[in-house]
């Protein structure tokens, strides 16, 4: 019973790192209507930017606020110079342009700083929260910051002329023109928040997992599993999915005779693709019908 | 040969030097890829893929090759080291090495990388009669001269390693909860297999839990609560740096404090224990074979200092934590002293003759004391490795050298 | 990543333009195309007697990637499925061939064994997938690319599949009184079966079932409203794939001589994808010239720099992309299309010519 309780808030503190990221996803997916297979990669390298700062002797908060600056700046230049000139072409020649991104950035992230780990300074403290060892007083952190950047984007959409701009643009990109939004620039807002979220995230996963330039590529996979598990269209639902995506794969680690540790991650996704058979559109996604 | 023993930074050793001095032997033989100004020699790494942190073996090796070259080169003759990418994907290295060997003419493989890619290439190499010469990895299957002749190790085998962390566990907690941690592939299952080796018959009662992690998995901590929960007071470590550091520093976290042995693939100071904490590594046990150009113990050591000059001048963007480029320059000096020894009998057969006859060669690099040591009987040049402990600053050798090899 | 009805709108250009050249004017231009495959399967034949062994066994593993992404094609171009997981047919169809040949049974015949056998588990993982629309389904098939490797490795299946160490395969030597080499044979083998494969593919496209499978990518709900079964051709659309990425896989297998879990990673799926849009989504010769930048772009990125050989492909990929969107099959179409408007336009001018 004691090994259950452990391992369930191991699994949310770890559900922290995917939850981060599968709200990076969303917020992309609410943007431009797929994924973005390099969100992972860019996110890396927005932590290599903040750790080079940390480097030439930049207070943590500096750094920290110049990084997701300069992502939110450097997603709408990745919109504006890549993803504009494509954006007629077909979704799978797009789904392509951002794996070879991926691969820019990943390769440059090691030539540039390397493939040896770094740690990564947290605001939070590595102390253990209230003395038990469980959690640490950052994984906490990383909780609270998950929530506070989900209420946000909760009162940017459904409380700010953006937020609904931004919303209207993705869901009827013809009709939100005709009311006069600027549905291309929505889609570069769109990709500038989602990198300044998944600087925020890599900022925070990068102290638990260390920094190097493969750091993202396990985690987007579980960002990605979260997200779906959650829908894709509920920021909300993204976030409980990445939590329970960490506490899934624990159980299933810890729990299942046998099979065990060896094959939880797919485990973990089985039973993800079981939810899936029942919940065609996540838990928390609604079903798209479509129209002959 | 005169620019060689000119006073030069080359961390060339004693022995080697009288080796080179002897005057050649034979008449001329050269096999493919040799020429009197130039040997070809072939090369797989990782360049890009999953596995790209390993790339850096195969550039500081080519670096080194530089600086043999820009001093002469070995007995006059340049070394044209033809290091090609393979991703760490088998299919590739099949078709990097067929080129190699078919279009380039190589007239060997030296130290390709990775255990599946070199047991993807190892029937062609073999069958082709190319050398697979000090694969660089630490498989235990290389050391295997009845059945392939032309592939050799390097490297103290993973499992002879484990072996040696039972041997410790048997002495030291010979009751103990043992509980492994691995990675799930090759190597990983290589060093389990060497603790349950060593451990015998006590392997079941004291294997109190066995968890594996994919490179995939951003932490261990689910496995590592789970060590602690199941009362393990023995933990073997045997996982890549930044999951050996997430283990170390999570078992500090959790207040556990089991006899911790880490393996040598994660045992660099700055490189694993550093981000895991030093104040969390104290006490931990490991095993080397190299020196760790980030324990500070070396920094006034020659060979270390060699190695510095080497890599500012040839390497100056390479990692100087990174043990893999002392690996890599340490491949290099083997090899070198292989082709000295040759002389001008440069064919194929006569490179496994001469690295099958290697006696007490030291690379600088190699911790004091241990010695290369090939037979015609015995294809795994690197047998010994020693215990060290860590003081919170830098590791403690102890105990005598580790030898010997074990059946595969 | 696209909904159905996204796919099927990209991948309808290409049926469309084919349909369209066997209609009226065109027909010069379906001879000039079948003169252009005739070409290219006389210039397979000769190849491996002029290029070294090391180039045979380069264009082997391109027909085999070739064949690999046209059963992704099959399943995304014609039927509008999206599938990350094809890495893991492949390594189904080439363990399946490395099990038995270790069983002494000749490689000739693993090829039916390894397609029956991806049939069946691509039927199985069909049926669940009919549930799944757009990124849900990627995701499914990503799981299915994700834990290949964990299952090949697992302790559970380690008697058969040899485990972390993987399986290796002897070198089929040629059938005696053949006057080739080993590589040269292995060569004729692939090309037999690749060719067979191809014209059955296409023969697939252009039947009642092809147009039954394209239907549904282009309107799914019209189509069940118009009496397809849906289910049935989707289930067996991925079973096929299954079938030709597996068969892909199992000459893999035989030509590289060795299986190890750690080659049928996610990343090969993605090589896959990459293959599929490079040569063109939803056409059959486009993806042996996928087959052909999966394997040669690596090789040519590496050659740039070593240290930065990812970002270079990268770049060479957006290169290729901002180029041609729609892959090297759109603008071979586009080219033919010039072409035959240009021969037309000579033709007319020089009868105008002739009459004046």
């Amino acid at each position: 019973m004691q090994l259950l309780l452990q391992q369930v808030v191991a699994g949310i503190a770890t559900g922290a790192i995917y939850a981060m990221m599968a709200l990076g996803v969303v917020m992309i997916y609410l943007a431009i209507d797929h994924l973005n297979f390099a969100q992972g990669e860019m996110a890396t390298f927005s932590t290599f930017l903040a750790w080079q700062m940390i480097q030439w002797g930049w207070p943590y908060w500096a750094a920290f606020v110049a990084t997701v600056a300069i992502s939110f700046v450097g997603g709408i230049g990745v919109e504006r110079i890549l993803f504009r000139p494509i954006r007629n072409a077909p979704i799978l020649s797009q789904v392509v342009a951002f794996i070879a991104l991926f691969s820019i950035l990943n390769s440059s992230d090691g030539e540039i700083w390397n493939f040896t780990i770094k740690s990564f300074p947290t605001p939070f403290g590595t102390k253990p929260l209230f003395c038990i060892g469980l959690v640490s007083t950052h994984q906490a952190g990383m909780v609270a910051v998950t929530v506070v950047i989900l209420a946000l984007l909760y009162l940017f959409f459904r409380g700010s002329r953006l937020g609904l701009a931004m919303r209207a643009a993705a869901a009827n990109p013809e009709s939100a023109r005709l009311v006069g939004i600027r549905v291309g620039w929505m889609v570069a807002l769109g990709w500038g928040l989602s990198t300044a979220i998944g600087a925020v995230a890599g900022m925070l996963i990068a102290p638990v997992v260390f920094l190097d330039p493969n750091m993202m590529v396990g985690v987007l996979i579980y960002g990605f599993a979260g997200a779906i598990l959650g829908g894709m269209s509920s920021p909300g639902g993204a976030v409980i999915g990445g939590f329970m995506v960490g506490v899934i794969e624990n159980l299933a680690g810890t729990f299942i005779p046998y099979v065990g540790q060896e094959l939880k991650l797919t485990v973990a996704l089985v039973v993800i693709v079981a939810v899936l058979m029942v919940r065609p559109a996540g838990i928390f996604g609604r079903v798209s019908v479509s129209r002959v | 040969m005169r620019n060689l023993t000119r006073r030069s930074i080359l961390a060339a050793a004693p022995a080697a030097m009288a080796f080179a001095a002897l005057p050649a032997r034979a008449a001329k033989k050269y096999g493919s890829g040799v020429t009197d100004t130039e040997i070809k020699v072939g090369n797989t790494c990782f360049y890009s893929g999953p596995a790209s942190s390993y790339g850096t073996i195969g550039k500081s090796e080519a670096a080194y090759f530089k600086m043999v070259n820009d001093q002469g080169g070995v007995n006059r003759r340049k070394i044209d080291f033809i290091s090609l990418d393979d991703a760490y994907s088998p299919p590739k290295t099949v078709e990097q090495t067929r080129k190699l060997v078919e279009e380039d003419g190589v007239l060997l493989d030296l130290n390709p990388l990775g255990t599946p890619t070199n047991s993807a290439i190892q029937h062609y190499l073999n069958s082709e009669k190319v050398p697979q010469l000090f694969v660089a990895t630490g498989a235990s299957k290389w050391d295997n001269p009845k059945k392939f002749p032309w592939t050799m190790g390097w490297q103290p085998s993973y499992r002879s390693e484990g072996h040696a962390y039972a041997v410790h566990i048997l002495a030291h907690q010979p009751n103990g909860k043992v509980a492994v941690l691995y990675q799930n592939d090759d190597f990983g299952k290589d060093y389990l297999n060497g603790v349950k080796q060593g451990l015998g018959d006590k392997a079941n009662s004291m294997l109190v839990a066995v968890a594996s992690y994919e490179t995939t998995d951003p932490t261990v901590d689910s496995q590592i609560i789970d060590m602690k929960s199941k009362g393990a007071d023995v933990f073997v470590n045997c996982a890549i740096p930044k999951c050996a550091a997430q283990a170390i520093r999570k078992a500090a976290e959790l207040g556990w404090k089991p006899l911790h042995i880490l393996s040598s693939i994660g045992n660099s100071v700055a490189v694993t224990l550093k981000p895991a904490g030093l104040e969390n590594s104290k006490g931990i046990i490991s095993d080397f074979y190299l020196k760790d150009p980030t324990d500070p113990q070396w920094k006034n050591d020659a060979a270390y200092l060699q190695w510095v000059a080497f890599m500012d001048k040839y390497y100056p963007d390479g990692d100087k934590t990174d043990i893999n480029n002392v690996i890599g320059p340490s491949y290099a000096q083997t090899f070198i002293q292989v082709l000295k020894q040759c002389g001008d009998d440069l064919t194929r057969a006569s490179i496994m003759r001469q690295a099958a006859s290697l006696h007490n060669f030291r690379v600088p690099m190699l911790l004091p004391g241990i010695t290369i040591n090939t037979s015609p009987t015995d294809f795994a040049p690197i047998k010994q490795i020693q215990m060290g402990r860590f003081d919170g600053q830098r590791w403690q050798l102890f105990g005598p050298l580790i030898a010997g090899q074990l059946p595969a | 990543m696209p909904e159905p009805e996204a796919i099927a709108v990209e991948a309808a250009a290409a049926p469309a333009a084919e349909a369209s050249s066997s209609a009226g004017p065109a027909t010069s231009w379906r001879s000039r195309r079948r003169l252009a495959i005739g070409a290219v399967v006389i210039l397979g034949l000769l190849a491996p007697l002029v290029v070294q062994n090391f180039t045979i066994f380069q264009l082997t593993m391109v027909m085999i990637y070739g064949l690999a992404i046209l059963g992704l094609n099959l399943l995304t171009g014609f039927n509008g499925q999206f599938s990350l997981g094809h890495s893991a047919f492949y390594g189904i169809g080439a363990y399946t061939t490395a099990i038995l040949m270790s069983q002494n049974i000749a490689y000739y015949w693993t090829l039916p064994g390894a397609g029956v056998v991806c049939l069946v588990v691509g039927v199985l993982f069909g049926l669940p997938a009919l549930r799944l629309q757009g990124l849900y389904l990627a995701l499914a098939t990503f799981a299915l690319a994700v834990a290949m490797p964990q299952l090949l490795k697992s302790h559970l299946l380690e008697a058969l599949t040899g485990g972390v160490q993987g399986i290796v395969i002897d070198k089929p030597d040629p059938p005696p009184g053949v006057p080739f080499n080993a590589d040269q044979w292995l060569y004729y083998f692939t090309l037999a079966v690749v060719l067979v494969m191809f014209a059955g593919a296409a023969s697939l496209v252009r039947s009642r079932t092809g147009r039954a499978i394209m239907a549904i990518r282009d309107h799914p709900t019209a189509a069940a409203a118009m009496g397809i079964n849906t289910a049935l051709y989707k289930t067996l659309t991925f079973g096929v794939s299954a079938l030709y990425t597996g068969v892909a896989g199992a000459l893999g297998a035989i030509v590289v001589q060795f299986v190890a879990p750690d080659s049928f990673s996610f990343f090969l799926s993605i090589s896959f994808l990459v293959g599929l849009v490079v040569g063109g989504v939803g056409s059959i010769p486009g993806s042996l010239f996928g087959g052909v930048f999966v394997l040669f772009v690596p090789n040519i990125a590496e050659r740039v720099s070593t240290g930065l050989s990812g970002a270079i492909y990268g770049v060479i990929l957006l290169l290729v992309i901002f180029i041609m969107p729609t892959g090297a099959a759109g603008v071979l179409r586009r080219a033919g299309g010039w072409l035959t408007d240009a021969w037309r336009f000579l033709e007319t001018q020089s009868k105008g010519r002739r009459t004046s």
